[in-house]
């Protein structure tokens, strides 16, 4: 074996690698985040700057944004939920496939933000399980990016078979 | 400009039609029986042919007459506004003929003034809640109506029996959050009108 070798070796492992199951799914899943931007309101256009360019989401593998929750799992709630939109943030929510994560991006989606009204829901968590909260009205597209990091992270942690929907609801509900 | 005898000419044309003190445009007092006749008027022989808002105003429960309905028409002959203010005569369930079939315009405005008024716009082609949702059942712009708004089961009730939510008034915290126009930016941030008590502690009495 040469010294300036750093990568796997198959000649010395015998074709073989030993790990867990769930190292290599989450590192498959949170390498290949397919985001739903649900965009409804500002922080829209700072989640485009973030896909666009300068910020460029693709540097962590989630550039693909769907506009079909059949084809994302993860949905990033950018903008103020009235209660007139919340069935259809839900019902987009129920339309992605497991495993499936949500963030919370900017103040409104987390707690209703400045929108302290009749017809403002107080926080996109009322209705759906949020996995992260991003401050700012509206955040920077690095604090958008720190959170998508950040749900790397969380998705690296989770139990691979473990994480579906109806298991991360009973949490909602207690 | 409007001038003075194109003010006293519509007067004597229309008799039950009064000025109404002003302090920019020219403010008219129109009974709701005379509107669509005054405005198609306006329209086809003064040259206001421009709709630029059509909204309602509540001057609270103890007024005599609580709801008008404001118009404000543009004349691009004149280069000047209009205003009409018209009093809605019943105060529980004030009526108001249509304009929309005057100005198309007026579609979209009596939805909304019809949504957040519940004033009934008669002879409207499609009276329905243009920004709340069909069921909702309150008026939220009437005076009696709080800013944080009243407990009402979610629009959706599939979604509402999943996710164990409801439409819930909004904590106010002191609020509303008002912005004050002078001072350094950092202190002119949106904060509560009212910091002395918040929904867990009781405003001092």
């Amino acid at each position: 074996m040469t010294a300036n070798e750093v990568a796997y070796n198959g000649k010395v492992e015998g074709d073989v690698i030993v790990t867990k199951a769930d190292a290599v799914i989450n590192w498959i899943r949170k390498h290949s985040v397919w985001p739903m931007p649900m965009g409804l309101a500002c922080c829209a256009i700072e989640l485009m700057a973030s896909a666009a360019s300068r910020y460029d989401i693709s540097r962590f593998g989630m550039e693909v944004m769907r506009f079909s929750p059949r084809q994302s799992d993860c949905m990033i709630v950018a903008g103020t939920v009235t209660y007139k939109m919340a069935e259809v943030v839900r019902r987009i929510y129920d339309q992605m496939g497991d495993p499936k994560w949500v963030v919370a991006m900017g103040a409104c989606a987390s707690t209703g933000g400045m929108y302290r009204s009749y017809a403002v829901m107080q926080g996109v968590d009322t209705i759906v399980p949020v996995d992260v909260y991003v401050s700012g009205c509206p955040p920077r597209p690095e604090a958008l990016l720190d959170a998508m990091m950040k749900l790397q992270d969380k998705i690296g942690r989770e139990s691979s078979v473990k994480n579906l929907s109806g298991v991360k609801e009973a949490a909602v509900a207690s | 400009m409007i001038d003075l005898d194109f003010t006293e000419s519509l007067l004597k044309h229309f008799t039950h039609v009064t000025k109404r003190h002003h302090d920019d445009c020219l403010t008219l007092d129109c009974g709701e029986s005379e509107v669509n006749k005054l405005f198609l008027h306006l329209r086809d022989e003064e040259t206001f042919d421009l709709l630029v808002d059509l909204t309602a105003i509540d001057h609270g429960e103890t007024a005599e007459f609580r709801f008008s309905v404001v118009s404000h028409l543009y004349s691009r002959i004149h280069r000047d506004y209009l205003r009409i203010h018209s009093i809605c005569e019943d105060n529980e369930s004030p009526k108001f003929p249509s304009v929309s079939s005057i100005f198309p315009a007026a579609n979209w405005h009596e939805r909304e003034a019809f949504d957040m008024f519940g004033i009934h716009f008669s002879d409207h082609p499609n009276l329905k809640r243009i920004l709340m949702w069909d069921e909702y059942p309150y008026y939220p712009l009437r005076k009696d109506f709080p800013l944080a708004g009243i407990e009402t089961p979610l629009p959706a009730a599939d979604v509402a029996e999943v996710t164990n939510a409801s439409v819930d008034p909004a904590p106010m915290m002191g609020g509303p959050f008002v912005a004050s126009s002078d001072g350094t930016m950092s202190e002119s941030e949106p904060r509560a009108k009212d910091e002395s008590w918040t929904e867990e502690s009781e405003k001092p009495s």
